[in-house]
Formats: structure tokens, sequence, C-alpha cells
């Protein structure tokens, strides 16, 4: 039992200051076959637990510091003053990283990928389903050309200047695209929730190992969580499917952890 | 020196064009341009190295520039520079000492702090009053100041104040001296204890019998009380603490109508239950726990914050939420909370009469639109940024509310019963224990009435007693608390400071250990300058009370440091009987446990049936009810509020079945489902039942009323009246009237004979017995406005597999469509009169508890066996409304004909639109039509036709009368209402 466990691919997935989406984000981990802890940042700065430790790191959703300053900046500012140095260490070593909405803006604040997360075209926090088009090369978005998941967020426009946006389209760092896909038809949606630049729904850096996105896909681990669940397993039902247990949004931390195993 | 930081946006700013549409609409287009700026005003002492360091970590290079100093724009006609007033939670400010901290490597002494404050630079030809306009829509001068400057301003770049709060008083404890005729205690009870100046400290809210028995207890002990003991004893005795009217002797009824009528169902139902029954803890701990599986609690909450919610829209709500967010996190030994439940009373938002507390016509109330967005912004500040879903909850407009809103907040938590041998559902304060507050600070916000002097640099501005919530310093402690001290068995007993502040939660926890020794100068002030009573009752926000054993203080102290929390011992749990606190050693406070908690007197109350006559509206039938049933669809009771939804997450903790709008069509459903453990298929159901509209034609069905729609919404979405608990608030008004006595006691009366017969225990409940507004108009008459008495049902229910819930959306054209349960001529108080006119008297819909529990059962055992494609509860605005939803949210046509529909409803009108209760519409696929009819032989129901794939709504309810539209059409009018919110 020993020998299996330490096999398993660790994950630190990071809380505290209001961050609040580590519970979901682990149990995606675990789902995906992972070792995966949730650590309070402060515990890392204290040197309690290394980072070194671990294969993946994990910025999840939440509201870090109120958002006051600004989403996203107080909390990198803490990882920026107290952490840089091991989580260079820990990119140099081609492990993986990624952001989820406001882990995203965390990332984006720290500098660790392009461009910066503001106020929604609305100026109003929005909690929806997109659907998303891949289309960068990455690790985490092995396998997967499309993908839907919720958003929930009032700061989740992305925005980069018009070199940044060039680079990453020529190192193929766009991530992923909102479009008009199952979800948003299905409900009658806009497919840009946000009026995020070039619809640009997450991105990539350091060869697509850093990864960030505003939807959740740690809110999609389950067909249950599909806006239109009712409708497909009562369709399921009627032609004799197996209506599936889980959603599309496990592929992403399959990915990651697969990443590793491989 | 204060160190002045502004950061202006550098792309194009969402937040200004959002505000440039609102100030356009309110000049009439005169504003052309808004340009926002953060200003972060530091109060404390930094190298300019660290100023330019703290600079860089306030801007995102990307999207802002900053600048040390005032930022002033090339180009404005007017400045409105909007901060808080001195002594008000200043979020943004707190997280900016933070992040200077970090940078600086240091603590910020007592005295320094950092304000923050926006800056909105309007350009255009406003006229003054167009600027005031804009102003008054800015803030909220009870907690926000404005100040305004023309284009002169960038001549005067310097100019910064900041709202530092100075108290100069030194402090004192004074002795009250009761010995005084009736009518000064009187004046003492109604305005409070007099100041030295003369002024009275506001109302202590205690009647002549509480004095005398006040003065009788000191009387014996040969002294006066202390201002910190009446204090006290108000709080413990208050309406609000004590629930007086539900704990008082009622004409016959000498236990009181809480315990005959509410404890008395639950402890029947218990009983009756026996090996079945699901309940864990009620009625004593800070919310109410069932049996969620074998090795979880799920707990259930619902509160009301209606007076603080008048004043200050946003605050109000915001506090209301958390504030039940720390009921749950105080339930047993800490339960963490998975889902927050919303319900919002408003006026009309298009009502613009105004209103006024005072006769000079000088505070004047918000008006209802504002106060709808304020607590909307509320709710959805205070559950996003605590990362708790909001599945499910209500909104409905009535004249009544206008003059106090009622703003329902609750929680659900989950708690493992056990950790190792510990049982987490129980607590109890052991003598000998550290008591430990954990969280913000105290201030003076949240003090009765509180006026106190305070100077800033420029103003004299009062503080205020009102509170905002700090939604991240409370996330923290919540995390550090329920997330890892409870499962190191850190503590002995935990509870929320709300209402009374420590005096009630300290006094409470007494009660476990049988005794409490507090020193109040060891309280974390938010400034100098407290008296010793203001600290004691202080109502300031995220505080907790904990009982730590010395030999754990360490490792809770640690702990609690390293998550950034502050936890600071104040006194210590003791077995003397007493609440004895002191202050600089003197003691301030030394009183029995056994009188503070159990000194009031009971007070005999007399209720009277009212004698009022509603009068019936005499109607002609037209043959086309089409355009009745379109209007309907955009009432403001029934009309989409899926603005709502989409800015409450419901998604967060990645649970979420069924959400709050539904299907293609987004139609807003009535309960709401999800996973709160995500390792588990079992499912927690959520509904509600408020159906005021009937209370004052018969309170008795209209308490029924309530209780049947919340049980039916969430049996319609599959839950099971085997594991169904519900919650009452009661909010009524001029509760000290006979006739309000008598309407209180015969909805409690229903409360019992409904529950008991459904077999829904109550585990948890509130009620706030003075729901009235007294003022003046805009001519100066007085006014006096009450609320219609509202009772509110949550339900709390669990399922074992949420694959099994059932949405409302239509799914195949072909399916059945049926409608179970009897339609009577029950129109009476219903939305259709509503929507009519003034007159809304007639049949108040029965409840026939008997039938409804055997169509509720086979219902249950449909949905278990997947027969049911949809399912709606049939509620307000009747059949037409409920097949409307349903085909909306499918966007799937109906064709159904309702000339045979069971029950004794003989005309069109009342077919289409009574409000009839125990009825479920649904549809069924047509291979399961004969296994689902024959599970419900010996029950009415109907097949009343089928879905199509029309895109039309047909309903034909005789030969000459019919409803008929295309979805789309009824989408439209369904969606317009609040389509720009």
């Amino acid at each position: 039992m020993k020998t299996t466990l330490s096999k398993k691919v660790r994950v630190l997935v990071f809380s505290g200051y209001g961050l609040n989406c580590e519970e979901e984000a682990r149990y995606g981990f675990e789902l995906a076959g992972a070792d995966a802890e949730i650590v309070h940042i402060n515990d890392v700065i204290d040197g309690k637990v290394k980072l070194e430790k671990y294969q993946i790191l994990a910025f999840p959703g939440g509201f870090a510091y109120g958002d006051d300053t600004g989403s996203g900046k107080a909390y990198a500012n803490r990882v920026k003053n107290h952490l840089s140095k091991p989580l260079q260490k820990f990119i140099k070593e081609k492990k993986l990283i990624i952001g989820i909405c406001n882990g995203f803006q965390i990332l984006t604040q720290i500098g660790l990928l392009p461009g910066a997360l503001t106020f929604n075209e609305s100026n109003r926090y929005s909690d929806r389903w997109v659907d998303m088009e891949v289309e960068g090369t990455s690790p985490w978005l092995k396998g997967i050309k499309k993908l839907s998941a919720p958003i929930g967020h009032g700061e989740g426009r992305y925005v980069a200047d018009a070199d940044t946006l060039l680079n990453l389209k020529k190192k193929n760092e766009v991530a992923l695209r909102y479009v008009k896909g199952e979800t948003a038809n299905y409900q009658d949606l806009p497919a840009n929730p946000n009026g995020a630049t070039e619809n640009i729904a997450g991105v990539l850096s350091h060869e697509g190992r850093v990864f960030g996105l505003m939807p959740h896909p740690d809110r999609a681990l389950f067909t249950t969580n599909l806006p239109h669940w009712p409708i497909l397993k009562d369709r399921s039902k009627r032609s004799g499917e197996i209506f599936p247990q889980y959603g599309a949004g496990l592929q992403i931390f399959k990915n990651g952890v697969d990443y590793f195993n491989n | 020196m204060v160190i002045r930081i502004d950061v202006t946006p550098t792309i194009l700013d969402a937040r200004a064009e959002v505000k440039l549409k609102a100030f356009r609409a309110l000049t009439g287009s005169a504003v052309t341009k808004v340009h926002i700026v953060d200003s972060y005003l530091i109060d404390a002492k930094l190298s300019p190295r660290q100023v330019s360091q703290v600079a860089h970590a306030l801007t995102n290079s990307v999207t802002e520039a900053s600048t040390v100093g005032r930022s002033v724009p090339q180009k404005f006609d007017w400045a409105i520079e909007v901060g808080f007033l001195p002594g008000v939670t200043d979020n943004v400010g707190t997280t900016t000492e933070q992040t200077v901290e970090d940078i600086t490597k240091r603590s910020f002494k007592a005295g320094e702090k950092v304000y923050s404050l926006q800056v909105f630079f309007i350009e255009g030809e406003l006229s003054r009053a167009h600027v005031e306009k804009i102003v008054a829509s800015l803030h909220n001068p009870l907690i926000q100041s404005a100040r305004v400057y023309d284009a002169s301003l960038k001549g005067r770049k310097t100019l910064t104040s900041i709202p530092r709060v100075e108290l100069t008083s030194s402090s004192r404890v004074l002795e009250v001296d009761l010995e005084v005729s009736d009518e000064e205690l009187l004046t003492i009870g109604t305005h409070g204890i007099k100041n030295e100046d003369g002024t009275h400290r506001g109302p202590l809210a205690l009647d002549l019998d509480a004095l005398h028995a006040i003065r009788n207890y000191f009387r014996r002990l040969r002294r006066s009380p202390t201002d910190v003991e009446l204090e006290a004893l108000a709080q413990t005795w208050s309406e609000h603490c004590k629930h007086t009217i539900f704990a008082n002797p009622i004409d016959s009824i000498s236990e009181g109508i809480y315990k005959k009528y509410i404890k008395g169902a639950t402890a029947k139902i218990r009983a009756k239950k026996g090996k079945k029954d699901f309940c864990v803890s009620v009625f004593k701990d800070n919310a109410g726990g069932i049996i969620f599986d074998e090795k979880y609690v799920v707990t259930h909450k619902v509160e009301t914050h209606n007076s603080p919610s008048a004043l200050d829209p946003f605050g109000g709500a915001i506090t209301g939420i958390v504030g039940v967010n720390r009921d749950t996190l105080g339930f047993g030994l800490g339960a963490k909370p998975v889902a927050n439940v919303y319900g919002f009373c408003f006026a009309f938002p298009e009502d613009t009469r105004k209103l006024y507390r005072d006769k000079n016509l000088t505070q004047e109330m918000l008006p209802p639109k504002r106060i709808a967005e304020g607590v909307i912004q509320g709710i959805n500040a205070g559950g996003n940024q605590s990362g708790i879903p909001t599945p499910n909850g209500f909104m409905l407009f009535d004249d009544s509310y206008r003059g106090k809103p009622l703003v329902f907040a609750g929680t659900v938590g989950l708690i493992p019963k056990k950790n190792g041998k510990r049982i987490l559902y129980e607590k109890k304060a052991k003598s000998g224990d550290y008591i430990v507050m954990v969280g913000g600070r105290v201030g003076l916000d949240g003090i009765h009435g509180a006026t106190f002097s305070s100077v800033s640099l420029d103003s004299g501005s009062p503080a205020t007693a009102v509170q905002i919530g700090d939604a991240i310093t409370q996330k923290k402690f919540s995390d550090a608390i329920c997330k890892e001290a409870r499962d190191l068995n850190l503590y002995n007993s935990i509870t929320d400071n709300g209402a009374g502040g420590l005096s009630s939660s300290v006094a409470e926890m007494a009660r476990e250990s049988n005794g409490c020794r507090v020193d109040l100068e060891k309280v974390p002030l938010k400034y100098p300058g407290l008296q010793p009573w203001q600290i004691w009752i202080s109502e300031s926000q995220e505080r907790m009370t904990l009982s730590v054993p010395k030999g754990k203080w360490k490792a809770f102290s640690n702990l609690m440091k390293r998550r950034g929390v502050e936890a600071t011992i104040i006194g210590e749990f003791t077995h003397s009987g007493r609440c004895v606190v002191t202050y600089q050693k003197k003691s301030v406070m030394d009183l029995k446990l056994e009188f503070l908690h159990d000194g009031l007197p009971k007070k005999q109350m007399q209720s009277k049936k009212p004698e009022w006559v509603f009068e019936e509206p005499k109607l002609t039938e037209p043959q086309d009810f089409s355009n009745q049933v379109l209007s309907l669809l955009s009432r403001h009771n029934i009309a989409s509020h899926e603005f709502l939804a989409r800015q409450f997450d419901h998604e967060v903790q990645g649970g979420s079945v069924i959400k709050p709008v539904q299907g293609a069509g987004r139609v807003t459903g009535d309960a709401g489902v999800f996973r709160p453990l995500l390792s588990s298929n079992r499912g927690v159901v959520l509904s509600n039942g408020i159906t005021p509209y009937y209370a004052n034609l018969d309170p008795y069905k209209m308490a029924t009323a309530s209780i049947d729609t919340a049980i039916r919404d969430a049996i319609a979405v599959g839950a099971t009246l085997d594991h169904l608990a519900i919650l009452d608030n009661f909010c009524w008004a001029s509760s000290n009237e006979p006739e309000r006595l008598w309407q209180l006691k015969e909805s409690a009366r229903a409360c019992y004979d409904l529950a008991t017969l459904y077999g829904t225990p109550f585990i948890s409940g509130k009620d706030s017995m003075f729901n009235d507004f007294k003022g003046y108009d805009e001519d100066g008459d007085f006014l006096k406005i009450s609320i219609l008495p509202t009772l509110l049902v949550s339900t709390l229910g669990v399922i074992q597999n949420v694959g099994k819930a059932i949405s409302i959306d239509v799914k195949n054209a072909g399916d059945s469509v049926y409608v179970l349960g009897e339609t009577h001529d029950e129109l009476g108080g219903s939305e259709y009169y509503r929507m009519l006119g003034s007159k809304i008297g007639g049949e108040v819909p029965v409840v026939d508890g008997k039938k409804n529990m055997k169509l509720y059962r086979a219902f249950t055992k449909a949905g278990e066996l997947g027969l049911v494609a949809s399912a709606i509860s049939v509620g307000r605005g009747g059949l037409a409304v409920a097949l409307a939803r349903m085909s909306m949210a499918g966007k799937q046509g109906l064709d159904v004909n309702l000339s045979d529909i069971g029950g004794d409803a003989k005309r069109v009108d009342s077919i289409l639109f009574s409000e009839s209760q125990g009825r479920i519409a649904l549809t069924v696929a047509p291979e399961n039509v004969e296994k689902f009819e024959h599970i419900f032989a010996g029950i009415v129901f109907h097949n009343v036709g089928t879905v199509t794939d029309t895109g039309k709504i047909a309903i034909a309810c005789s030969k000459h009368h019919s409803v008929h539209f295309s979805v789309e059409r009824a989408l439209q009018s369904y969606r317009s209402t609040f389509k720009k919110w």
C-alpha cells in the first residue's frame, strides 16, 4: 500500500487569505489519482512545507483579500515577497502550475502569465456556464478540443497589449477561447461572458506548463454540474444509454497528473 | 504625514463605463465622461523607497498607473471623492495595510492606518442639482463621506484629509440610581442611561416590570447597578435575544406559543418517528442539525436583518449573511458553511414617494430601489467573497415593506458527527478554560444608537451605529477553526458574537461551565477610548468566542497567528455561578447567572380576534385569458429573477445540481439541490414558502400555505417527507397589539398542526416582532407602515442520489402533462386578485394535509422510479403560471385542457389562477404513463394534455375560454420586468 502511495503524483493546492476553491480543486486532483494536499501559504513561507516535494502547484479560485486593491494583487504580492526563489526553481524543474479564476489572476499579477484580468464589461460578478475551444499546446490540454465549465467572477476580462497578444499566438500560448458551444447554445447566452480580448479564457507560458484560466474545471467534475444535465440524462434514459458520473472538467486534472505518470 | 497613492486605469475601465451610463440616466445625459481613481491614504511613516515599493505593489502595470500624491486628469468638470466616515470598517484599507506590512516587514503601530477612497472625475455641463443627484447615488451618508470639488482642484493637489477616529473622553463606569420614580425609571428604559452631560445613551428597551425586577435584585445587594450591568441586562433581556413574545404566556397557553407549538411539534414528531428520527441537535444551538449520512450532520439556520438593511442596505445585508455564517460556525464545535440562502421582501422599486424618519423632514429614508440594490450587493459580496454557494432564495414585493424591508439570510453547514471519540455536534465550556476572542477588533460600530465625539482631520463627523461586514477577516478564522483547530481538538466550546456582542456570547457560554470572569481591558480595540460598557456590548462584526483549555492555548494561539487571525485571552470560565467583569482590576459587573438569564419577569399577554372585512372583487370573465397570463408572468413576484442567480455564485464548492435558473429558457426554479460532500452522491434540498398575502385574511391558512408551499417545492424537486426538516422565521408588526398577537397565535397553531401531520420537524427558528415604520410623509404628516404578518418557512431535506433530482423544464414533445391535486375556488389574496386591484378578499387556500401527504409520498415514489420527466410545484399565479413556467423552461409548447381538473373550481379564472395548495404539475414520458398512473391510484390526478413541438402554449378551460401564445412571447413578458437590473 505504501509503495503505491509514494508513487502518486503530489499536488500542492494553495489556501489562505480568502482563497476558497481549494477543496474542489483537491478533489479534482484526487479523482485524477494524485496525492493532493491543501497547504496554507503561510506554512510554505514559514518553511513548514517545501515546494520541492511537489510536482504540481495549484492556485485555486477564491477571493483572496476580498479582491481589495484589485483581484489577485495582494496574494501575488505575498508570493512575490516570500516565495519568488522556490517558485522559479519549481518552474525550472519543468513541473506544472495551474491557476483557476482567482488563481489565474494571481499568476498574472505575479508575472508568471502574460496579460491581466480586469473588471467584466458589465462591471458585475457573473455566474454562468461557458464553452471553450482549445487552441494552445500544453500538457494540461492534451486530447481536449472543447470544454464547458462555469465561471464565477467579477474581474475576468482578459486584456493584453498588441505585442503580448501577438507573442501568445506565435508561441501557441492562447490556451482557450470562449465560443458559443453546447451550454451557451442551450441557454441562449453570448459566447464571451466578460468582454475578454479576442475571447481569451485562458493562457499558457513556459511551454504550456503554466496554465491559467477563468472558468472552473473544478466545478465541472460531475455531469450533474451541467446546466442541462436533466435533459441529457432524460435523453440517455430514453435511448437506453448510461449517463456518465464524471464531467468534462476532470480531464484537465487527469492531464496534469498523467504528465508525470507517462 | 499622510502619504497618498493614487491608482489610475490605463485601459478602458468597465467600472467607469457603467457609472457613465448611470450618471447619464440621472442627469438627462449631461455627463459625457467618467474617470475613476482609487486612492490609498497611508497614515504611517515610510521611506521614499518603501513608498515607491508600495505604489508598485498596488499597481497592475498592464492595466493601471500610479502616482504618489493626488492624480488629477487633464480634463474634468467635477470631482467627487468618496471615503468612509471615521470608525467605519474599511476593507480595502485593511488589505493595503497588510501589503504595506509585508513590504516593510514591520507591523503597523497603534494609530497607524491606511484609508481608502474612490475619486470620480466627471466631464459634462452639469448643474449643481445634477451634481447633488450623482453624489447621492454614490454614497450613503450614514457610513460614507463625499467631498465635491470643481475644476479648481487642479491647483490644490495637496489637499488630503483622513477619517481618523479620535476619542477623547476618559473611561468611566457610572452607577445608575434606580431608586427613583416610575416615571424616571421609564425614561431610563426608553431613552437609556443618562450621561453626565445630561444626554441619554439610547434605548435599553426595558419596561417597568423589568426595571422593577432589576431594582429589587440590587436592593437585596444594597447597591446600585453599574452602567455595564444595566446595559448587559438590557441586551440579555431584549426581545431580540429572549424572544419574549414567543416565550411569554398568552391567553390560556401558559408555556407560551414557542414551547407549545414550535418546540412542541418537534418533540411530538421525534417521539413518533422513534428510530427514524433524523434530528440531531434542535433548538439548543446556533443552528439546527439533522442527519446527513452515517458520518455527517447537516445544519441550517435562517436569520433576519431587517432594521440595519433599511438604513444601510449593503451593510445590513452583508452583515446579515456573514453573521448567519458565524451561526453555522458556532454550531457544535464548528460546522463548515456549505450553502447560503436569501429572502427579500421589498417595496416596489417604482415607488418614488419620499418618507422621513423625523418630523423636520431631514432624515430621508432610502427609496425602495436603492434599498433593493444595496441589499442585493450585500448578499453578493458576503456570499461570494466567503466562497459559499447560494442555491436558493426568493424576492417578494409589497407596499407594506416600504418602511422596513425584510432581509432573510440563511446558511447550511456540514459537520462530521465525531472526531475520534469526540462528538462534534455538542460542546461544553469547562471551568478553568480561557475565554478567547477571535477575529476582528471591537469598536463603536453596532452600539445601540451610539453617538460619540470623534474628530477627523477636518470634520467632526460622528462614527456610526451601522456596521460593514468584512468577509475576508471572517473567512480567515472560519477556515482556521472549522478546517484546522476543530479537528486538532483545541477548544471545548464556541459561539458567535452577534447581537449583544461579548455580553451575550460570554454569558451564554458561561451557562455551560456555570460562571465566567472577564477582564475588559484585555479586549483588543479598533481605537482607544471606548467605555467599559461599550466594549462589553459592542456588536463589531467578525468575532467568535471560544473556550480554550489552558494546556491547549499555546497550540491554539500559534495556529491562529500562522493563519493571520487575531486571538486574545479575555478571561476565564469559572463555576462560581456568577458573571464577573472587571476593568483595570475594578469590578464593573457581578451578577448571578441565574438572574442574568432567568430574571426577566414573565408577562401575561392577551390576544383578540380582529374583525376585519376584506371585499372580494366582482369580475366578468373574458373569453381569452392570454393577456392576463402574460401580465401575471411579468409581475414582480413571478417574473424572472435570473439577474440574482447570475450574481450570487451557486457553483462554488463544486456541488451544484439543481440551479436557481433551470432549463433552456432559464426560468427561476423554486428549490435548489446541491452536493455538500463531493465524495458522496447524497444531496441537500433547499426551498422556501412565504405567503404573506393571505395573512390578514386568515393567518392560520396563511401559515399552513407557507409550510405546504415550502414542502411541496422540496418534494417536487425530489425530496422525501422521510428526511425533511423545516425552519420558521416569523416577521411580525406591532406585536403589542392584541389583534397581531391573535394572528401570531393562529399562525403558530397552524405550524404545529401541519408539521406534526407531515412529520417535518422544526429544527431552528427566529422571530422579529416589530417591523413597523413610524415616520412622516412629504407633507410632514405622521405615517405608520406595518409589514404584512410574514412567515417564512425554509426546508432542509436530504436525498440519497442527486442524479434523481427533478427539474422544472418539460423534456420531450409527446410527453403527457399531469396535474396532481385539486383546484378549488381559492383566489383570496392571490397574485391574480392583486394584479387586478386592491380588492383581495375571498377564500384563502385551505391545506388538506392528509390528502397532500398521500400525494407527496406517491410523487416521491414515482420520482425514485425515474418516472417523472419534469415537475413544478403549483404556487403563486396558479396553474396557468406553473404550466407556462415549465413550458418556458423547456422551450417547448404545451397543449392542455383544464376543463375537467378536479376540485370545486368552477369559474375559469379560478381554474387558471387559484392558488390551491397541494398541487404539482408534471410531465411523464409515454412509456412510463401506465406505471405512473398505477402509483397514483386513489389519488386525485388528471392527465391534461401533452408537450408539443409547436412552440405554443395552448390552454383550453372550457368550450369558450382559452389561453394561447407562443413560448417566445411568454419568455419576453417573463423577462421584461427585471431586464435592466
